[in-house]
Formats: structure tokens, C-alpha cells, sequence
């Protein structure tokens, strides 16, 4: 009986954190992220950021921006998954030459939740999108056509290891950008980890990530690279944390390991056997050949049945895949005495 | 004081709570089973045999999936109406999208789902992706009706897969279409 009783109180206790969340805006302009009444201005306490590895997207100009509810702080003592404060939004902004979708991830009370807003051809406020997106995609000025992902999508890379904010954190932000990552550009006027905490919105980072910015202990400038591309643009889902542990492929840096990180790297691909050939290549990274490595044919794959990233892109990533088959090709120097 | 009908109800409730969980997974398994044999997951993924009323399914290697030393040879053009062929083991299918392979099922944990979560199987089939993440599933498998499954009665189906015999059996890789084809389409992100 106490049990009964005590129902309706918990139903009590959990109603407010069910609605606090509300439905999704209608269009991008409601959801903080402009200046009232507008879709250029960025409205006050909205950050610019930009993370040195960047995820490959064809091509397409990004922007990106992260409010955090006044008053509150990210918690960062775990310095490689940073805890969010409930309303916390994050924006990204996709153009080729105009913009094409808006993606904004929110942290609700009852956890993460991915939406994308839908630019029209005529400049007019985004849209949200349906949750299953766009599949047949919008117009692209020039020709092409650009897929809108729907919500699964979403999930299946924001939810592929623990920390589904993917490019806003302790190596994203280091101010020791790394100059050899493709695509990054230079850091501008946006926030990086120094600033954060002296803007008082980050909390507990550990001293010594303070004192000196993160970088990854590389063995030379190009695996630098190289493994900061792979950790953002496979660790994602690739890695010991998330749904593909089983997998055994892990590219997933991080900064409270150390240089012990890269090496847990190298030893997940460097001459291990790929569940899947490619083509005649059976092994993950094979040192010295590219062609025999499955990482970096895949990599160069845009055949749905073999192309990875598995979704968000059609194109190759031709500047990457040369910085990959310049690292594969130093792995058998290295060996060399 | 405790009295001895008293003492043996709880000793009685005890055994009772003990054996829950294994009365649990049964059920679950059971329900599992109950939805592969409804849910048609046989017509690809157990292998066929002609018997006297036309395919019979071959009980040695239940839901092994296409049986990989089984030579396929390139299917027949077909035209009109005809969109998709298959073998006769039914566990290979062609079509627009090339040649799929049904997949084998059983425990084994180099060939088969041994490898697998939990997790993976449900992501799998509520996404149409590979492990939640990866490769789309290809044509004919019927992953759009599947999804609509609850978790429970994915787990359950997941919990009976794991109790099939091991057939060790390595299924091939699909085979892409000869031309560009309508794959599923890839979201940007």
C-alpha cells in the first residue's frame, strides 16, 4: 500500500521535469540564437566557437555557437566529458553558397535532444525539419541537392560514446591549435578553453590543463594531424565508450590520458585485422601501404556498403586523405632503423 | 519467535524470488522465439532446401544466414516487371541495390551476432544501419516494419538469437550494383 501511495507523489516529482523541455520551436529565430526579430544578429551571451578538428561536411561553411542558461557553469572536472547545464543549447550553421540548415543539440531535463531548422531559398527564417529530415534534400545554389538528417541520424553520432556534445570541449578548444588539421582555419575572435574559465563559465578543469593547453603527443606534426582528424571524425562512434566498444577500433583521444592516449590508438589500428575487408586490404592500418589499410580506403569510399563516414557526407575528404596516406606511408619509415 | 508455517512461507517466497530471473529469461526467450517464427525472419535467414512441396528450411543451419560456400554466379538480367532475384537457398537476393546476403544470426562470435550488444541489435533495427551506425541493411530485409517492435520485443528476439545453435558459417559482403542505384540516400551532417 505505501507504494501506492507513494505514486502519485513520484508522478508528482517527475511531471515538471517532463514538461520543462516544451515542444521545439517552429522556426530557428525562437530559439535564442538571434537577436530578437532578427536572423543575422547573434544575440547577446550566444559564443561563437570553432573546433580545431572539425568534422568533414563536403565542403560546406560552418559556424558554430553555445549559450549557456545566465548564471550557470560547465562542469569540466572530468576534463574529456564536460557536463552541461540543463538549457544549454549549441548551434551549427551549414552553407554552400547560401545557408542550407541550422542544427541546434539542447540539454533538456530529461537529457540531450537534436534538431535541425531548414533555410528557405528566399533568406526567410528556418524551418524545423520533420523529425526524419529531408532525405531527397534542399536545393544547392550552383546544382546539387543537400540531405537534411533526421533525428536517428542525429543519435547515431551525438550518442556513439558518453559526451554527446562532440566538438565543444578540453582538445576541441585547446589554444594550441594544431596549424596541419585540414579545414580548421585560424582561431578568430571565438572562445577557446583559456577563455572560458575567465569568463567564469567553466568550472573545475584540472590545473594542469590550465597551466598548458592540450595537444596530442604525436609522434611528428603529420600523425599530429592525423589523429586529431580521426578523433573527430571516427572516434566519435569509434571507440572503447560507446555502443561500438565491441568493435575493438578505438580513435577516441583523450586529454586525462596523455601521450598513453595515442598509443591506445596505435595499438587498436596499427596492423590489426579489419572485421570487414575492403577490396583486398584486411588490415586496419597497414604501415607503408595505404591501399592495404581499410581505414584509409574506406575513408575514400563513397559506395554507401563501405564509405565512412557511414552518413553526413557524399564527397571524399581529398585533403584528408592525403595527410592519412602521408602518416600511413611514415608508420613503415618509423619502423625503420 | 518465528512459526514454523510462518518460516516456511518465506523460505517458500524465497525460492520463488531466487528463480524469477530465470523464469524471466525463459519467458523472454520463449516470446522471442515466438516473434521469429511469426515475423518471417526464417524466409531469409535459414537457408532452403527443395523438398516434395517446394522450400523446406534447413534445420542444420537455422538462421545462419547464406551459407558462404555456396557459389553465387551473376543473376539474370531481368526486365518488365522484375525487379528482384534470389538463389535457391532464398538467402541471397539481387536487385537495384546489387547483391544482399542475409546475415547469420547465431551466437558465433566471429561469423554471427556473438559479438553483438544488446543495444547493437535493437539500434540496428530501429536505425536500417548497421549496428545502429554503420552500412544501410540492404533490400529484402524488412527493417521499417521491424522498428515499430517494442524494446521489449526486440530484447526478446535478441535474448532467442542467443540461444540458437553456433553455426559457424562467414556470410559475403553485399555486392554493389554494376551501376550507380538508388541507395538510401546519406544525410549530410
Amino acid at each position: 500500500m505505501a507504494r501506492l501511495h507513494a505514486l502519485p507523489l513520484l508522478l508528482a516529482a517527475l511531471a515538471p521535469a517532463a514538461r520543462a523541455a516544451g515542444p521545439l520551436p517552429e522556426h530557428l529565430g525562437e530559439t535564442g540564437l538571434y537577436a530578437r526579430g532578427g536572423t543575422d544578429e547573434i544575440a547577446a551571451g550566444v559564443l561563437g566557437f570553432s573546433p580545431q578538428y572539425p568534422l568533414w561536411s563536403d565542403g560546406a561553411e560552418k559556424r558554430r555557437w553555445i549559450r549557456l542558461p545566465p548564471g550557470t557553469q560547465i562542469d569540466a572536472r572530468d576534463p574529456d566529458r564536460w557536463v552541461f547545464p540543463v538549457g544549454t543549447r549549441l548551434w551549427k550553421e551549414f552553407r554552400l553558397g547560401r545557408r542550407l540548415e541550422t542544427r541546434m543539440v539542447e540539454r533538456t531535463r530529461n537529457g540531450w535532444r537534436f534538431a535541425t531548422y531548414v533555410w528557405p531559398e528566399d533568406g526567410s527564417d528556418a524551418v524545423l525539419a520533420p523529425p526524419e529530415g529531408v532525405r531527397g534534400g534542399v536545393p544547392v545554389p550552383g546544382g546539387g541537392r543537400w540531405a537534411i538528417p533526421g533525428t536517428a541520424d542525429c543519435q547515431a553520432c551525438h550518442e556513439g560514446q558518453p559526451n554527446p556534445v562532440l566538438g565543444f570541449g578540453t582538445l576541441q578548444l585547446s589554444s594550441d591549435r594544431d596549424p596541419g588539421a585540414p579545414h580548421a582555419g585560424a582561431a578568430g575572435t571565438e572562445v577557446h578553453l583559456e577563455d572560458l574559465v575567465a569568463r567564469g563559465l567553466l568550472r573545475g578543469l584540472p590545473p594542469s590543463l590550465a597551466a598548458t593547453p592540450p595537444r596530442i603527443a604525436a609522434a611528428s606534426p603529420d600523425e599530429r594531424a592525423t589523429l586529431g582528424y580521426l578523433h573527430a571524425n571516427c572516434g566519435i562512434c569509434h571507440n572503447r565508450l560507446g555502443p561500438l566498444a565491441g568493435v575493438g577500433l578505438d580513435l577516441l583521444q583523450s586529454v586525462s590520458e596523455g601521450p598513453d592516449s595515442v598509443e591506445r590508438v596505435r595499438a587498436s589500428a596499427l596492423a590489426v585485422r579489419a572485421l570487414r575487408p575492403v577490396g583486398g586490404a584486411e588490415v586496419r592500418v597497414e604501415a607503408g601501404k595505404p591501399e592495404h589499410s581499410v581505414l584509409f580506403r574506406r575513408m575514400g569510399a563513397r559506395n554507401p556498403l563501405d564509405q565512412m563516414p557511414p552518413l553526413g557526407t557524399e564527397k571524399p575528404d581529398r585533403e584528408a586523405l592525403t595527410l592519412v596516406e602521408r602518416w600511413i606511408h611514415s608508420l613503415a619509415d618509423r619502423r625503420t632503423p | 519467535m518465528i512459526s514454523k508455517p510462518m518460516l516456511l512461507a518465506a523460505l517458500s517466497l524465497a525460492s520463488l524470488a531466487l528463480a524469477a530471473p530465470a523464469s524471466t529469461a525463459s519467458t523472454q526467450v520463449k516470446r522471442g522465439e515466438y516473434l521469429v517464427n511469426f515475423g518471417g525472419c526464417h524466409d531469409c535467414h535459414t537457408p532452403k532446401k527443395m523438398g516434395p512441396n517446394g522450400p523446406e528450411l534447413d534445420t542444420e543451419r537455422l538462421l545462419s544466414g547464406h551459407p558462404e560456400q555456396m557459389a553465387v554466379t551473376p543473376a539474370p538480367a531481368l526486365a518488365g516487371p522484375w525487379l528482384a532475384a534470389t538463389v535457391a537457398t532464398m538467402t541471397a537476393w539481387s536487385g537495384p541495390w546489387g547483391i544482399s546476403y542475409s546475415a547469420n544470426l547465431t551466437p558465433d562470435r566471429e561469423t554471427g551476432l556473438g559479438a553483438w550488444t544488446e543495444q547493437n541489435f535493437v539500434d540496428t533495427m530501429r536505425t536500417g544501419r548497421h549496428m545502429g551506425r554503420g552500412r544501410p541493411i540492404l533490400p529484402p530485409m524488412p527493417w521499417q516494419m521491424v522498428k515499430n517492435l517494442t524494446d521489449p520485443d526486440l530484447k526478446a528476439v535478441f535474448a532467442y538469437l542467443r540461444t540458437l545453435p553456433t553455426v559457424k558459417n562467414r556470410v559475403p559482403q553485399p555486392t554493389p550494383p554494376a551501376s550507380p542505384a538508388p541507395a538510401p540516400a546519406a544525410p549530410a551532417k
